[in-house]
Protein backbone atom coordinates (compact mmCIF):
# COMPACT_ATOMS: atom_id res chain seq x y z
CA UNK A 1 0.00 0.00 0.00
CA UNK A 2 2.92 2.66 0.80
CA UNK A 3 4.80 1.75 -2.34
CA UNK A 4 1.51 2.44 -4.13
CA UNK A 5 1.33 5.68 -2.79
CA UNK A 6 4.79 6.61 -3.91
CA UNK A 7 4.33 5.45 -7.16
CA UNK A 8 0.91 7.68 -7.41
CA UNK A 9 2.84 10.43 -5.65
CA UNK A 10 5.42 10.39 -7.90
CA UNK A 11 4.14 9.82 -11.26
CA UNK A 12 1.43 12.39 -10.36
CA UNK A 13 4.11 15.12 -9.16
CA UNK A 14 5.71 13.98 -12.82
CA UNK A 15 2.98 14.52 -14.52
CA UNK A 16 2.31 17.62 -13.43
CA UNK A 17 5.85 18.83 -13.62
CA UNK A 18 6.08 17.50 -16.97
CA UNK A 19 2.89 19.67 -18.11
CA UNK A 20 4.24 22.62 -16.42
CA UNK A 21 7.61 22.87 -17.70
CA UNK A 22 6.14 22.55 -21.47
CA UNK A 23 3.75 24.81 -20.38
CA UNK A 24 6.47 27.32 -19.60
CA UNK A 25 8.09 26.75 -23.13
CA UNK A 26 5.27 28.54 -24.79
CA UNK A 27 4.38 31.30 -21.86
CA UNK A 28 7.76 33.54 -21.80
CA UNK A 29 8.50 33.89 -25.13
CA UNK A 30 5.15 35.17 -25.35
CA UNK A 31 5.89 37.62 -22.40
CA UNK A 32 9.00 38.89 -24.09
CA UNK A 33 8.57 39.26 -27.59
CA UNK A 34 5.30 40.43 -27.03
CA UNK A 35 6.72 43.69 -25.38
CA UNK A 36 9.38 43.81 -27.94
CA UNK A 37 7.19 43.85 -31.00
CA UNK A 38 4.80 46.46 -28.60
CA UNK A 39 7.69 48.95 -28.16
CA UNK A 40 8.60 48.00 -32.23
CA UNK A 41 4.99 49.56 -33.00
CA UNK A 42 5.34 52.60 -30.71
CA UNK A 43 8.65 53.44 -32.31
CA UNK A 44 6.90 53.10 -35.28
CA UNK A 45 3.71 55.61 -34.33
CA UNK A 46 6.02 57.71 -33.06
CA UNK A 47 8.24 57.79 -36.25
CA UNK A 48 5.99 56.70 -39.30
CA UNK A 49 8.76 54.54 -40.53
CA UNK A 50 7.45 51.62 -42.44
CA UNK A 51 10.53 49.85 -41.84
CA UNK A 52 9.37 49.65 -37.98
CA UNK A 53 6.24 48.37 -39.32
CA UNK A 54 7.67 45.78 -41.52
CA UNK A 55 9.98 44.93 -38.03
CA UNK A 56 6.56 44.58 -35.64
CA UNK A 57 5.05 42.46 -37.92
CA UNK A 58 7.39 40.39 -38.47
CA UNK A 59 7.90 39.71 -34.79
CA UNK A 60 4.40 39.72 -34.65
CA UNK A 61 3.83 36.86 -36.52
CA UNK A 62 6.48 35.25 -34.49
CA UNK A 63 4.22 36.06 -31.34
CA UNK A 64 1.09 34.67 -33.15
CA UNK A 65 2.76 31.23 -33.71
CA UNK A 66 3.96 30.94 -30.58
CA UNK A 67 1.08 31.92 -29.00
CA UNK A 68 -1.59 30.24 -30.93
CA UNK A 69 0.53 26.98 -29.73
CA UNK A 70 0.81 27.73 -25.98
CA UNK A 71 -2.48 28.50 -25.63
CA UNK A 72 -4.86 26.49 -23.32
CA UNK A 73 -1.96 24.50 -22.50
CA UNK A 74 -2.00 25.27 -18.90
CA UNK A 75 -5.75 24.40 -18.82
CA UNK A 76 -4.35 21.17 -18.89
CA UNK A 77 -2.65 21.77 -15.00
CA UNK A 78 -6.24 22.76 -13.82
CA UNK A 79 -7.35 19.19 -15.61
CA UNK A 80 -5.60 17.74 -13.07
CA UNK A 81 -6.37 19.01 -10.09
CA UNK A 82 -9.75 17.97 -10.57
CA UNK A 83 -8.48 14.57 -10.84
CA UNK A 84 -5.01 13.85 -9.42
CA UNK A 85 -5.19 16.13 -6.81
CA UNK A 86 -8.74 16.61 -5.62
CA UNK A 87 -7.91 16.64 -2.22
CA UNK A 88 -5.98 19.55 -2.31
CA UNK A 89 -8.11 21.33 -4.75
CA UNK A 90 -10.79 20.96 -2.40
CA UNK A 91 -8.42 21.67 0.72
CA UNK A 92 -7.29 25.38 -0.89
CA UNK A 93 -11.35 25.77 -1.92
CA UNK A 94 -12.05 29.35 -3.69
CA UNK A 95 -8.22 31.03 -2.89
CA UNK A 96 -7.18 29.19 -6.00
CA UNK A 97 -10.62 29.55 -7.56
CA UNK A 98 -10.79 32.98 -7.17
CA UNK A 99 -7.37 34.15 -9.03
CA UNK A 100 -8.14 31.42 -11.63
CA UNK A 101 -11.54 32.88 -12.66
CA UNK A 102 -10.44 35.94 -12.57
CA UNK A 103 -7.53 35.23 -15.11
CA UNK A 104 -10.19 33.56 -17.24
CA UNK A 105 -12.72 36.31 -17.18
CA UNK A 106 -10.76 39.58 -17.51
CA UNK A 107 -7.31 38.60 -18.40
CA UNK A 108 -7.99 36.00 -21.49
CA UNK A 109 -11.15 37.89 -22.63
CA UNK A 110 -8.62 41.50 -22.65
CA UNK A 111 -6.58 39.05 -24.77
CA UNK A 112 -8.71 37.65 -27.26
CA UNK A 113 -10.53 41.03 -27.84
CA UNK A 114 -7.59 43.02 -28.89
CA UNK A 115 -5.69 40.38 -30.39
CA UNK A 116 -7.81 40.07 -33.12
CA UNK A 117 -7.29 43.88 -33.60
CA UNK A 118 -4.06 43.65 -33.62
CA UNK A 119 -3.62 40.85 -36.19
CA UNK A 120 -6.41 41.93 -38.40
CA UNK A 121 -6.71 45.50 -37.68
CA UNK A 122 -3.43 46.75 -39.11
CA UNK A 123 -5.47 48.70 -42.20
CA UNK A 124 -8.78 48.66 -40.54
CA UNK A 125 -8.10 50.92 -37.24
CA UNK A 126 -6.30 54.13 -36.65
CA UNK A 127 -2.11 53.35 -35.96
CA UNK A 128 -3.49 54.93 -32.14
CA UNK A 129 -5.59 52.54 -31.59
CA UNK A 130 -3.94 49.51 -32.84
CA UNK A 131 -0.54 50.26 -31.02
CA UNK A 132 -2.72 50.48 -27.55
CA UNK A 133 -4.64 46.97 -28.81
CA UNK A 134 -1.47 45.44 -29.40
CA UNK A 135 0.03 47.04 -25.67
CA UNK A 136 -3.59 46.05 -24.36
CA UNK A 137 -2.77 42.22 -25.31
CA UNK A 138 0.71 42.52 -23.69
CA UNK A 139 -1.36 43.93 -20.52
CA UNK A 140 -3.63 41.15 -20.78
CA UNK A 141 -0.96 38.03 -21.34
CA UNK A 142 0.34 40.01 -18.78
CA UNK A 143 -2.55 39.42 -16.06
CA UNK A 144 -2.95 36.17 -16.98
CA UNK A 145 0.71 35.35 -15.90
CA UNK A 146 -0.29 37.60 -12.53
CA UNK A 147 -3.22 35.43 -11.27
CA UNK A 148 -1.84 31.96 -11.78
CA UNK A 149 1.42 33.17 -9.96
CA UNK A 150 -0.86 34.67 -7.16
CA UNK A 151 -1.69 31.11 -6.66
CA UNK A 152 1.66 29.71 -6.86
CA UNK A 153 2.81 32.04 -4.17
CA UNK A 154 0.30 31.41 -1.73
CA UNK A 155 0.96 27.83 -1.60
CA UNK A 156 4.79 28.64 -0.90
CA UNK A 157 3.22 31.29 1.71
CA UNK A 158 0.20 30.30 2.49
CA UNK A 159 -1.74 34.03 4.28
CA UNK A 160 -5.18 35.61 3.76
CA UNK A 161 -7.24 32.29 4.88
CA UNK A 162 -8.97 30.91 7.64
CA UNK A 163 -9.46 27.19 7.71
CA UNK A 164 -13.11 25.79 8.28
CA UNK A 165 -13.25 22.33 9.86
CA UNK A 166 -16.89 21.93 8.51
CA UNK A 167 -16.08 22.24 5.34
CA UNK A 168 -12.52 21.27 5.17
CA UNK A 169 -11.56 24.07 3.51
CA UNK A 170 -9.13 27.18 3.70
CA UNK A 171 -11.40 30.22 3.29
CA UNK A 172 -10.61 33.44 2.00
CA UNK A 173 -11.09 36.00 4.04
CA UNK A 174 -8.23 38.70 3.37
CA UNK A 175 -8.56 38.94 -0.62
CA UNK A 176 -5.45 42.07 -0.20
CA UNK A 177 -3.30 39.95 1.63
CA UNK A 178 -3.30 37.09 -1.08
CA UNK A 179 -2.79 39.30 -4.25
CA UNK A 180 -0.09 41.54 -2.12
CA UNK A 181 1.75 39.10 -0.73
CA UNK A 182 5.46 39.92 -0.92
CA UNK A 183 6.00 37.05 -2.09
CA UNK A 184 3.49 36.99 -4.98
CA UNK A 185 4.74 40.51 -5.89
CA UNK A 186 8.19 39.56 -6.38
CA UNK A 187 7.33 36.04 -8.03
CA UNK A 188 4.99 38.14 -10.24
CA UNK A 189 8.11 40.42 -11.49
CA UNK A 190 10.73 37.56 -11.47
CA UNK A 191 8.65 35.17 -13.44
CA UNK A 192 7.71 37.64 -16.10
CA UNK A 193 10.93 39.31 -16.42
CA UNK A 194 12.41 35.76 -17.10
CA UNK A 195 9.82 35.68 -20.02
CA UNK A 196 11.37 38.93 -21.13
CA UNK A 197 15.09 37.78 -20.55
CA UNK A 198 14.08 35.20 -23.21
CA UNK A 199 11.78 37.46 -25.61
CA UNK A 200 15.54 39.62 -25.59
CA UNK A 201 17.81 36.45 -26.49
CA UNK A 202 15.22 35.25 -28.88
CA UNK A 203 15.11 38.47 -30.93
CA UNK A 204 18.83 38.98 -30.40
CA UNK A 205 19.89 35.52 -31.72
CA UNK A 206 17.22 35.61 -34.71
CA UNK A 207 18.74 38.77 -36.17
CA UNK A 208 21.97 37.71 -35.46
CA UNK A 209 21.26 35.05 -37.72
CA UNK A 210 19.69 37.59 -40.37
CA UNK A 211 23.16 39.17 -39.72
CA UNK A 212 24.84 36.27 -40.55
CA UNK A 213 23.18 35.21 -43.39
CA UNK A 214 23.72 39.28 -44.40
CA UNK A 215 20.13 39.09 -44.93
CA UNK A 216 17.43 41.72 -44.63
CA UNK A 217 20.36 43.67 -42.42
CA UNK A 218 18.52 46.95 -41.45
CA UNK A 219 15.65 44.61 -40.27
CA UNK A 220 18.06 42.76 -38.01
CA UNK A 221 20.28 45.64 -36.85
CA UNK A 222 17.08 47.40 -35.70
CA UNK A 223 15.46 44.43 -34.03
CA UNK A 224 18.87 43.60 -32.62
CA UNK A 225 19.40 47.38 -30.81
CA UNK A 226 15.27 46.80 -29.22
CA UNK A 227 16.41 42.87 -28.23
CA UNK A 228 19.87 43.61 -26.76
CA UNK A 229 18.57 47.17 -25.11
CA UNK A 230 15.29 45.17 -23.69
CA UNK A 231 17.36 42.38 -22.60
CA UNK A 232 20.23 44.09 -20.44
CA UNK A 233 17.55 45.90 -18.80
CA UNK A 234 15.46 42.95 -17.82
CA UNK A 235 18.35 41.58 -17.08
CA UNK A 236 19.43 43.99 -14.62
CA UNK A 237 16.09 43.83 -12.96
CA UNK A 238 15.78 40.08 -13.15
CA UNK A 239 18.66 40.18 -10.54
CA UNK A 240 17.15 42.76 -8.72
CA UNK A 241 13.76 40.45 -8.19
CA UNK A 242 16.41 37.25 -7.78
CA UNK A 243 17.97 39.30 -4.44
CA UNK A 244 14.41 39.69 -3.44
CA UNK A 245 13.34 36.02 -4.06
CA UNK A 246 16.44 35.20 -1.68
CA UNK A 247 15.77 37.26 1.33
CA UNK A 248 11.67 35.54 0.40
CA UNK A 249 12.37 32.71 0.42
CA UNK A 250 15.05 32.73 3.47
CA UNK A 251 12.41 34.92 5.64
CA UNK A 252 9.20 32.08 4.78
CA UNK A 253 11.27 28.57 3.14
CA UNK A 254 14.78 28.58 5.24
CA UNK A 255 14.53 24.78 4.05
CA UNK A 256 15.04 25.61 0.32
CA UNK A 257 17.58 28.00 0.66
CA UNK A 258 19.77 25.28 2.43
CA UNK A 259 18.70 23.00 -0.34
CA UNK A 260 19.66 25.95 -3.19
CA UNK A 261 22.87 26.17 -1.23
CA UNK A 262 24.02 23.03 -0.27
CA UNK A 263 23.93 24.00 3.33
CA UNK A 264 24.32 21.01 5.75
CA UNK A 265 25.41 23.22 8.98
CA UNK A 266 24.24 26.28 8.94
CA UNK A 267 26.48 29.54 10.26
CA UNK A 268 26.86 32.62 11.04
CA UNK A 269 28.32 34.89 8.19
CA UNK A 270 27.37 32.13 5.87
CA UNK A 271 29.31 32.51 2.16
CA UNK A 272 27.97 32.15 -1.09
CA UNK A 273 28.75 29.18 -3.07
CA UNK A 274 29.86 30.36 -6.69
CA UNK A 275 30.67 26.59 -7.94
CA UNK A 276 30.42 23.44 -6.66
CA UNK A 277 30.24 19.71 -6.75
CA UNK A 278 28.09 17.64 -4.23
CA UNK A 279 29.74 14.89 -3.03
CA UNK A 280 27.51 11.74 -3.60
CA UNK A 281 29.18 9.58 -0.54
CA UNK A 282 26.30 12.27 1.58
CA UNK A 283 23.64 9.93 2.21
CA UNK A 284 22.03 11.42 5.45
CA UNK A 285 21.89 15.03 6.57
CA UNK A 286 23.53 13.90 10.03
CA UNK A 287 26.06 11.97 8.83
CA UNK A 288 29.89 13.96 9.02
CA UNK A 289 30.83 13.46 5.11
CA UNK A 290 31.45 16.38 3.75
CA UNK A 291 28.78 17.91 1.31
CA UNK A 292 31.23 19.06 -1.38
CA UNK A 293 33.94 17.61 -3.95
CA UNK A 294 34.36 20.71 -4.27
CA UNK A 295 33.55 23.94 -3.82
CA UNK A 296 34.17 27.41 -4.51
CA UNK A 297 32.97 30.98 -2.51
CA UNK A 298 31.92 33.94 -3.31
CA UNK A 299 34.71 36.30 -2.12
CA UNK A 300 32.79 38.24 -0.26
CA UNK A 301 32.57 37.23 3.64
CA UNK A 302 28.98 36.55 4.55
CA UNK A 303 27.02 37.39 1.79
CA UNK A 304 24.51 34.48 2.01
CA UNK A 305 23.99 35.92 5.13
CA UNK A 306 23.37 38.88 3.77
CA UNK A 307 21.26 38.46 1.05
CA UNK A 308 18.64 36.20 3.62
CA UNK A 309 19.00 38.27 5.64
CA UNK A 310 20.34 41.52 4.82
CA UNK A 311 23.11 41.08 8.13
CA UNK A 312 26.95 39.64 7.40
CA UNK A 313 26.95 38.58 10.15
CA UNK A 314 23.46 37.27 10.45
CA UNK A 315 22.68 32.98 11.23
CA UNK A 316 21.76 30.95 8.38
CA UNK A 317 20.62 27.86 9.09
CA UNK A 318 21.30 24.19 7.42
CA UNK A 319 19.58 21.27 6.99
CA UNK A 320 20.42 19.74 9.94
CA UNK A 321 19.58 23.27 12.30
CA UNK A 322 15.92 23.02 10.68
CA UNK A 323 15.41 19.64 11.34
CA UNK A 324 16.86 20.14 14.72
CA UNK A 325 15.31 23.81 15.53
CA UNK A 326 16.83 26.12 18.48
CA UNK A 327 18.26 28.54 16.87
CA UNK A 328 16.91 32.46 16.03
CA UNK A 329 14.58 32.91 13.39
CA UNK A 330 12.95 35.78 11.97
CA UNK A 331 9.53 34.23 13.84
CA UNK A 332 11.66 33.71 17.56
CA UNK A 333 13.61 29.67 18.53
CA UNK A 334 12.53 27.83 15.96
CA UNK A 335 11.62 24.18 16.42
CA UNK A 336 12.25 21.02 15.70
CA UNK A 337 11.30 18.53 13.04
CA UNK A 338 9.79 16.35 15.73
CA UNK A 339 7.81 19.58 17.64
CA UNK A 340 6.79 20.33 14.59
CA UNK A 341 5.09 16.91 13.39
CA UNK A 342 3.24 16.95 16.87
CA UNK A 343 2.15 19.71 16.25
CA UNK A 344 0.78 18.61 13.38
CA UNK A 345 -0.37 15.47 14.40
CA UNK A 346 -2.40 17.14 17.52
CA UNK A 347 -4.13 19.20 14.61
CA UNK A 348 -5.03 16.02 12.80
CA UNK A 349 -6.50 14.49 15.51
CA UNK A 350 -8.48 17.97 16.55
CA UNK A 351 -10.23 17.80 13.27
CA UNK A 352 -11.08 14.12 13.34
CA UNK A 353 -12.38 14.80 17.20
CA UNK A 354 -14.16 17.83 16.11
CA UNK A 355 -16.06 15.75 13.47
CA UNK A 356 -16.95 13.08 16.02
CA UNK A 357 -18.08 15.90 18.30
CA UNK A 358 -20.12 17.83 16.13
CA UNK A 359 -22.10 14.61 14.91
CA UNK A 360 -22.40 13.62 18.38
CA UNK A 361 -23.95 17.15 19.12
CA UNK A 362 -21.26 17.63 21.74
CA UNK A 363 -20.70 21.40 21.13
CA UNK A 364 -18.62 21.52 24.31
CA UNK A 365 -15.90 19.45 22.84
CA UNK A 366 -16.30 20.65 19.50
CA UNK A 367 -15.43 23.95 20.05
CA UNK A 368 -12.35 22.47 22.12
CA UNK A 369 -10.99 20.58 19.67
CA UNK A 370 -11.86 23.26 16.95
CA UNK A 371 -9.07 25.57 19.23
CA UNK A 372 -6.62 22.81 19.20
CA UNK A 373 -7.58 22.64 15.52
CA UNK A 374 -6.74 26.40 15.06
CA UNK A 375 -3.34 26.25 17.85
CA UNK A 376 -1.65 24.06 15.60
CA UNK A 377 -2.96 24.58 12.19
CA UNK A 378 -0.13 26.27 10.72
CA UNK A 379 1.82 22.88 11.26
CA UNK A 380 -1.21 20.50 10.22
CA UNK A 381 1.21 18.88 7.46
CA UNK A 382 3.74 17.63 9.72
CA UNK A 383 1.54 15.29 10.85
CA UNK A 384 1.71 13.08 7.57
CA UNK A 385 5.74 13.94 7.40
CA UNK A 386 6.99 10.19 9.32
CA UNK A 387 10.99 10.83 9.68
CA UNK A 388 13.27 14.33 9.47
CA UNK A 389 14.56 12.95 5.94
CA UNK A 390 10.57 13.71 4.64
CA UNK A 391 11.17 16.96 4.75
CA UNK A 392 14.44 17.59 2.85
CA UNK A 393 13.57 18.11 -0.92
CA UNK A 394 16.34 16.79 -3.54
CA UNK A 395 19.59 18.59 -2.77
CA UNK A 396 21.28 18.02 -6.34
CA UNK A 397 18.62 18.62 -8.15
CA UNK A 398 17.59 22.56 -6.38
CA UNK A 399 21.53 22.69 -5.93
CA UNK A 400 22.54 22.67 -9.50
CA UNK A 401 19.51 23.94 -10.76
CA UNK A 402 19.80 26.87 -8.63
CA UNK A 403 23.70 27.48 -9.77
CA UNK A 404 23.09 27.13 -13.63
CA UNK A 405 19.82 29.89 -12.98
CA UNK A 406 22.46 32.24 -11.34
CA UNK A 407 25.10 31.56 -14.05
CA UNK A 408 23.02 31.87 -17.31
CA UNK A 409 21.74 35.08 -15.48
CA UNK A 410 25.26 36.46 -15.65
CA UNK A 411 25.79 35.30 -19.20
CA UNK A 412 23.05 36.78 -20.09
CA UNK A 413 23.90 40.22 -18.69
CA UNK A 414 27.76 39.53 -20.59
CA UNK A 415 25.98 38.67 -23.81
CA UNK A 416 23.63 41.76 -24.00
CA UNK A 417 26.26 43.85 -22.89
CA UNK A 418 28.62 42.65 -25.70
CA UNK A 419 26.05 43.15 -28.25
CA UNK A 420 25.31 46.55 -27.20
CA UNK A 421 28.79 47.29 -27.33
CA UNK A 422 29.41 45.87 -30.93
CA UNK A 423 26.27 48.33 -31.64
CA UNK A 424 27.66 50.97 -30.57
CA UNK A 425 31.14 50.64 -32.38
CA UNK A 426 29.32 49.80 -35.33
CA UNK A 427 30.97 46.18 -35.17
CA UNK A 428 28.43 43.65 -34.98
CA UNK A 429 28.10 42.93 -38.61
CA UNK A 430 31.51 41.43 -38.98
CA UNK A 431 31.54 40.08 -35.32
CA UNK A 432 30.57 36.75 -36.32
CA UNK A 433 31.95 34.36 -33.18
CA UNK A 434 29.18 37.08 -31.38
CA UNK A 435 26.42 36.28 -33.84
CA UNK A 436 27.35 32.50 -33.67
CA UNK A 437 27.22 33.00 -29.66
CA UNK A 438 24.30 35.15 -29.65
CA UNK A 439 22.08 32.77 -31.78
CA UNK A 440 22.93 29.53 -29.98
CA UNK A 441 22.51 31.25 -26.43
CA UNK A 442 18.79 30.85 -27.42
CA UNK A 443 17.97 27.53 -25.59
CA UNK A 444 19.60 28.71 -22.78
CA UNK A 445 17.30 31.26 -22.17
CA UNK A 446 14.61 28.21 -21.98
CA UNK A 447 16.81 26.38 -19.86
CA UNK A 448 17.17 29.40 -17.33
CA UNK A 449 13.90 29.17 -17.28
CA UNK A 450 13.01 25.38 -16.49
CA UNK A 451 15.37 25.43 -13.65
CA UNK A 452 13.99 28.59 -11.95
CA UNK A 453 10.84 26.46 -11.95
CA UNK A 454 12.66 23.49 -10.54
CA UNK A 455 13.92 25.67 -8.05
CA UNK A 456 11.06 27.26 -7.15
CA UNK A 457 8.93 23.79 -7.36
CA UNK A 458 10.92 21.03 -6.27
CA UNK A 459 12.68 23.47 -3.79
CA UNK A 460 9.85 23.62 -1.84
CA UNK A 461 9.06 19.62 -1.47
CA UNK A 462 7.39 17.64 -0.16
CA UNK A 463 5.03 20.21 0.49
CA UNK A 464 1.65 21.15 -1.79
CA UNK A 465 1.36 24.22 0.42
CA UNK A 466 4.02 24.60 2.56
CA UNK A 467 3.73 23.44 6.03
CA UNK A 468 -0.16 22.86 5.70
CA UNK A 469 -0.33 20.07 3.46
CA UNK A 470 2.02 17.70 1.45
CA UNK A 471 1.93 15.74 -1.63
CA UNK A 472 1.47 12.74 -0.54
CA UNK A 473 -1.93 14.08 0.98
CA UNK A 474 -3.13 16.47 -1.38
CA UNK A 475 -3.46 14.01 -4.48
CA UNK A 476 -6.24 11.48 -5.09
CA UNK A 477 -6.63 8.43 -4.17
CA UNK A 478 -6.72 6.88 -7.79
CA UNK A 479 -4.64 4.30 -10.05
CA UNK A 480 -0.69 4.75 -10.55
CA UNK A 481 -1.65 3.03 -13.87
CA UNK A 482 -4.59 5.76 -14.87
CA UNK A 483 -1.94 8.58 -14.14
CA UNK A 484 0.98 7.04 -16.15
CA UNK A 485 -1.07 6.86 -18.74
CA UNK A 486 -2.15 10.21 -18.49
CA UNK A 487 1.27 11.32 -18.55
CA UNK A 488 2.79 9.60 -21.71
CA UNK A 489 -0.27 10.61 -23.53
CA UNK A 490 0.67 14.54 -22.45
CA UNK A 491 4.28 13.89 -23.20
CA UNK A 492 3.34 12.44 -27.17
CA UNK A 493 1.17 15.55 -27.48
CA UNK A 494 3.03 18.28 -26.07
CA UNK A 495 6.44 16.82 -27.64
CA UNK A 496 4.23 16.89 -31.47
CA UNK A 497 3.47 20.68 -30.76
CA UNK A 498 7.05 21.71 -29.85
CA UNK A 499 7.74 20.16 -32.41
CA UNK A 500 5.29 21.43 -34.86
CA UNK A 501 6.31 25.23 -32.89
CA UNK A 502 9.67 24.71 -33.78
CA UNK A 503 8.63 23.94 -37.28
CA UNK A 504 6.31 26.82 -38.83
CA UNK A 505 8.78 29.21 -36.67
CA UNK A 506 11.71 28.46 -38.07
CA UNK A 507 9.96 28.36 -42.09
CA UNK A 508 8.45 31.55 -40.78
CA UNK A 509 11.86 33.21 -39.59
CA UNK A 510 13.39 31.58 -43.00
CA UNK A 511 10.92 33.88 -44.98
CA UNK A 512 11.88 36.87 -43.35
CA UNK A 513 10.23 40.08 -42.35
CA UNK A 514 9.20 41.22 -46.37
CA UNK A 515 6.77 38.07 -46.48
CA UNK A 516 4.60 40.40 -44.42
CA UNK B 1 -30.23 50.50 -37.50
CA UNK B 2 -27.05 51.62 -35.78
CA UNK B 3 -26.71 48.26 -33.93
CA UNK B 4 -27.02 46.74 -37.37
CA UNK B 5 -24.42 48.54 -38.82
CA UNK B 6 -21.91 47.99 -35.95
CA UNK B 7 -22.51 44.00 -36.02
CA UNK B 8 -22.46 44.39 -40.20
CA UNK B 9 -18.84 46.36 -39.60
CA UNK B 10 -17.73 43.57 -36.98
CA UNK B 11 -19.11 40.94 -39.67
CA UNK B 12 -16.45 41.83 -42.18
CA UNK B 13 -13.47 42.82 -40.12
CA UNK B 14 -13.48 39.30 -38.91
CA UNK B 15 -14.21 37.79 -42.26
CA UNK B 16 -11.67 40.05 -44.15
CA UNK B 17 -9.16 39.15 -41.14
CA UNK B 18 -9.69 35.34 -41.23
CA UNK B 19 -9.49 35.08 -45.12
CA UNK B 20 -6.23 36.94 -45.47
CA UNK B 21 -4.47 34.71 -42.92
CA UNK B 22 -1.69 32.70 -44.27
CA UNK B 23 0.25 31.11 -41.44
CA UNK B 24 -2.71 31.53 -39.28
CA UNK B 25 -4.72 29.23 -40.94
CA UNK B 26 -2.25 26.26 -40.12
CA UNK B 27 -2.23 27.97 -36.73
CA UNK B 28 -5.75 27.89 -36.41
CA UNK B 29 -6.40 24.35 -37.64
CA UNK B 30 -3.49 23.46 -34.68
CA UNK B 31 -5.53 25.09 -31.98
CA UNK B 32 -8.93 23.50 -32.83
CA UNK B 33 -7.13 19.97 -33.23
CA UNK B 34 -5.28 20.93 -29.23
CA UNK B 35 -9.02 22.03 -28.46
CA UNK B 36 -10.74 19.24 -29.30
CA UNK B 37 -7.92 16.52 -28.41
CA UNK B 38 -8.02 18.36 -24.88
CA UNK B 39 -11.49 19.27 -24.49
CA UNK B 40 -13.46 16.13 -26.21
CA UNK B 41 -10.81 13.40 -25.51
CA UNK B 42 -8.88 13.91 -22.28
CA UNK B 43 -11.21 16.24 -20.34
CA UNK B 44 -13.88 13.50 -20.96
CA UNK B 45 -12.11 10.01 -20.93
CA UNK B 46 -8.94 11.06 -18.19
CA UNK B 47 -9.37 13.63 -16.34
CA UNK B 48 -13.15 13.99 -14.82
CA UNK B 49 -13.54 16.17 -11.58
CA UNK B 50 -13.42 12.93 -9.21
CA UNK B 51 -15.21 14.94 -6.13
CA UNK B 52 -17.74 16.22 -8.36
CA UNK B 53 -18.30 12.88 -10.42
CA UNK B 54 -18.42 10.92 -7.56
CA UNK B 55 -20.39 13.01 -5.20
CA UNK B 56 -23.52 15.24 -5.58
CA UNK B 57 -23.63 17.91 -2.25
CA UNK B 58 -20.59 19.62 -0.89
CA UNK B 59 -21.37 17.75 2.25
CA UNK B 60 -20.60 14.41 0.57
CA UNK B 61 -17.20 16.24 -0.86
CA UNK B 62 -15.92 17.49 2.51
CA UNK B 63 -16.54 14.39 4.30
CA UNK B 64 -14.94 12.76 1.62
CA UNK B 65 -11.73 14.96 1.88
CA UNK B 66 -12.06 14.95 5.77
CA UNK B 67 -11.80 11.10 5.21
CA UNK B 68 -8.70 11.37 3.39
CA UNK B 69 -6.86 13.80 5.14
CA UNK B 70 -7.68 11.83 8.56
CA UNK B 71 -7.04 8.17 6.99
CA UNK B 72 -3.32 9.01 5.18
CA UNK B 73 -1.93 10.58 8.32
CA UNK B 74 -2.39 6.84 10.01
Amino acid sequence: MELLDVTLVNWSRAQFALTAMYHWIFVPLTLGVGIIMAIMETIYYKTGDEKWKTATKFWMTIFGINFAMGVATGIILEFQFGTNWSNYSWFVGDIFGAPLAIEGIFAFFMEATFISIMFFGWKKVSKRFHMISTWLVMVGATLSALWILVANAWMQYPIGMEFNPDTVRNEMVDFWAILLSPIAINKFFHTVLSGWVLGGLFVVGVSSWFLLKRRDVDFALKSIKVGAIFGLVSTLLIIWTGDGSAYHVSQKQPMKLAVMEGLYEGSEQANLIALGVLNPAKKSYNDTINPFLFKLDVPIPGLLSFLGYRDFNAFVPGIKDIVDGGYKSPEGIAMSFAEKQTRGKKAIQALSDYRTAKVNNDTINASLYKAELVDNYSHFGYGYLEKPEDLIPNVPLVFYSFHIMVMLGMYFLAIFALVLFLLYRKKIENSRLVLWVALLSIPLGYIAGQVGWIVAEVGRQPWAIQDILPVQAAISSISADSVKLTFFLFLFLFTALLFAEIRIMVKQIKKGPEAE
Amino acid sequence: MKKSNIFNKLYIFYRDGFSNMTVGKTLWLIVIIKLFIMFAILKVFFFPNLLNSTYDTKEEKSEHVRHELINKAK
